[in-house]
């Protein structure tokens, strides 16, 4: 296909139906569909077809749109109008209301500020196309970017490009994502790779899983360019085995792309060829480390390896591997379309662009949101989030999963970006954010990090994986009120054992939880040894 | 070296979805994570000639197939019970009361996660994470997963499968 039956395949495909003059668009990402929006769905088609409106107004299911908790959400075009909570019953009365007064009690109200702060690049698809069909997807521009490098492009210039946006990985650790590609493209070898790291492990994050249930082209079509660019050939997706609905959503979209030319051999009607296969993780929280993601893709036990060498350079079977996150990949197109300074003039000095956050826990509006770096954690919590729930107080929020930290109120207006949430002990992460009222026992919360971290530990070195079972161990003891201040001071002392001899990140971060809570939170570990007392009533003291 | 294909376990009919998964691979042993998928997936558990069968075809050591079946999480090396409930174990769903629902649960079955009841109609087992956040606390029965479960729901649903 190329770039000019691709623009014709976009108009054919606007044009093939009169635009029907009302379409439902319904909520099918794993969040809505376990409120059972399926269900909806299929009693919104059945309510069109006795009445005979087939012509009039379509059903649609499309990726999420954000707001999980008032789940089933759907949105009626051409009026934008949002429902929530909708169930079969409702059927009726919305198909009723269509292009008059909408159903007043199911309204979500679109004009909030969950909706109006956000800022969507990577998100744009996400509630508006049908996940399931390529047409859609190249509709809105979909793939255009990947033509355009092929046709135009040479791989440097892409990768300048790419340096240009200034993007940062999103998985968690903020390299430079066009240093990482350089470096890739520059290492020589007879075959190279490229991998996107989908195994999102963190507990609390649901950013990748949303995205390749909405736009799964999107990461196929960052995932092509980023091959070009490098010069592979062959790519892996690997996705946790946890998201079923994910990984058939991506065989159907890898299946689609192939037959339009858009994967496969000779893209575009060039020489370039890129192959991409799903590989299923299989539950183990070390696999999102690159090394680790490696060996399980060679059938392996999922250990990481000591680096150097980088993946860039010696990587899956020992070739050069590129592997970046999904949500890395998936603001790729988006730059290639729009260019590199317009991506750079988002965010702040040192990140660049926006960052999807899975708002979660003790907040009012948990679900999936995009905003701009550099928003402060009040707007994301306090507006965005809606705030806390039920008279309860803000405590701590907590990003980065079980390599992040909590932090407290007294950074609330400190921008979100990567260098600042370093600053205060707790890291950007994948995107994970959890929000904690005074209901929350913070060395509980540390606990239940390190219990993660200690199930989770591979088992190669020594110092994660003794080291994360001794601070569980005390961690226990200061819980059940049988801690002495010797055990705090020894905690203490592992933390940075831990933290400096592990091997890979799982161990070397694994402390971070228990870092951060004895940073902000020091008299509740001292309220339980000395006291022998939980301040949130959370822990049972033995005494 | 000749390398002849071994035979299946058994006759069952299953094992040729296992069997087209290998082939699909080019019986590499690249695929032995893929391979173990099916076997799961088709049976429910991996056991020990499953296992053995795997090692044989992919020309992997048993150890090594061992090692795999029993680093990951996902693989489970005994067979589950006729209902599953899953609790999310996330931070999101543990703060919003996910571990007072399994200890419902274990108490009223007199079960630990993990475990499968005596006659063999519920298996009780917790998740990492299930990516349902917004939905917190989070249970799957049966794979079907249900958002915002009280101690009190999850009992409910369960006691349809174990009152029939």
């Amino acid at each position: 296909m190329t770039p000019e039956e691709l623009r014709r395949l976009a108009e054919s495909h606007e044009e093939a139906r009169p635009e029907p003059r009302h379409c439902i668009k319904v909520c099918v990402a794993a969040g809505c569909l376990s409120a059972g929006s399926d269900r909806v769905r299929e009693a919104l088609q059945n309510e069109i077809a006795q009445r005979g409106l087939e012509n009039e107004c379509e059903v649609k299911g499309v990726g999420c749109l954000g707001l999980c908790t008032a789940g089933p959400l759907m949105l009626v075009e051409p009026d934008g109008v949002m429902y929530q909570r909708v169930t079969e019953e409702d059927a009726p009365a919305i198909v009723e209301s269509l292009g008059k007064k909408s159903v007043e009690q199911l309204v979500c109200p679109s004009d909030m500020s969950f909706f109006t702060k956000q800022y969507k690049i990577v998100l744009e698809n996400s509630g508006v196309i049908d996940p399931e069909k390529i047409e859609d997807y190249i509709a809105r521009d979909g793939y255009t970017a990947l033509a355009r490098v092929l046709e135009e492009m040479t791989p440097q210039e892409v990768i300048d490009e790419i340096t240009r946006s200034g993007l940062r990985g999103r998985g968690g650790a903020g390299y430079p994502t066009g240093l990482k590609w350089s470096t890739v493209a520059k290492a020589g070898g007879s075959r190279k790779f490229v991998i996107c790291n989908a195994d999102e492990g963190d507990p609390g994050a649901f950013m990748d899983r949303s995205v390749l249930e909405s736009d799964p082209h999107r990461v196929l079509e960052g995932m092509a360019i980023a091959a070009y660019a490098v010069g592979a050939s062959q790519g892996f997706l690997y996705v946790r085995a946890e998201y079923p609905l994910a990984v058939k959503r991506l065989r159907t979209a890898i299946r689609q792309a192939e037959r339009l030319g858009l994967l496969g051999n000779n893209i575009c009607g060039t020489t370039f060829s890129f192959h991409v296969d799903i590989r299923l993780g299989a539950g183990a929280f070390v696999c999102g480390e690159e090394t680790a993601l490696i060996a399980s893709i060679e059938g392996k036990r999922g250990q990481p390896r000591p680096r150097p060498p980088y993946p860039a350079e010696y990587g899956l079977w020992g070739y050069p591997t590129l592997i970046n996150n999904v949500e890395t990949f998936a603001n790729v197109a988006p730059i290639i379309r729009n260019g590199g300074d317009w991506f750079a003039s988002i965010g702040t000095e040192k990140s660049k662009g926006t960052k999807v956050f899975a708002l979660a826990g003790r907040v009012r509006n948990t679900g999936l949101i995009e905003v701009p770096m550099g928003i402060t954690l009040r707007e994301i919590i306090f507006d965005i989030g809606g705030g806390i729930p039920d008279g309860h107080r803000f405590k701590a929020v907590q990003t980065g999963g079980p390599s992040g930290g909590c932090i407290p109120e007294q950074y609330l207006d400190m921008p979100v970006d990567y260098d600042s949430l370093a600053k205060v002990g707790s890291i950007m992460g994948s995107g994970g954010m959890i929000v904690m009222d005074e209901t929350s026992c913070m060395v509980d919360v540390a606990k239940f990090f390190m219990d993660f971290c200690v199930s989770e530990s591979c088992g190669k070195c020594v110092p994660c994986r003794v080291g994360t079972a001794q601070m569980y161990h005390l961690l226990n003891k200061i819980t059940s009120g049988e801690a002495t201040m010797e055990d705090l001071a020894l905690l203490e002392e592992l933390c940075d054992m831990v933290k400096y001899t592990s091997l890979c990140g799982l161990g070397q971060t694994a402390p971070n939880p228990v870092l951060s809570t004895l940073q902000y939170f020091r008299e509740e570990y001292i309220a339980h040894i000395v006291d022998k007392q939980c301040p949130a009533g959370v822990c049972q003291m033995r005494q | 070296m000749h390398f002849t294909k071994p035979s299946p376990p058994s006759d069952d009919k299953r094992w040729r979805i296992v069997e087209a998964t290998m082939r699909r691979h080019g019986y590499d042993h690249n695929a032995l994570i893929e391979t173990l998928h099916s076997v799961q997936q088709t049976f429910g558990y991996l056991d020990t000639e499953a296992l053995q069968y795997v090692a044989k075809a992919l020309r992997v050591p048993l150890s090594k197939v061992y090692g795999v079946a029993t680093f990951y999480h996902f693989f489970t090396l005994k067979p589950q019970g006729e209902h599953t409930c899953v609790v999310c174990m996330g931070t999101a769903c543990y703060i919003k009361g996910a571990p007072h629902v399994v200890a419902a649960i274990s108490e009223k079955y007199q079960i630990q996660p993990g475990e499968t009841t005596a006659d063999g109609k519920l298996s009780l087992l917790t998740a990492r994470c299930i990516g349902a956040c917004g939905l917190a606390p989070a249970v799957v029965f049966d794979g079907e997963v249900a958002g915002k479960v009280t101690p009190e729901e999850a009992l409910q649903r369960i006691g349809r499968w174990t009152d029939q």
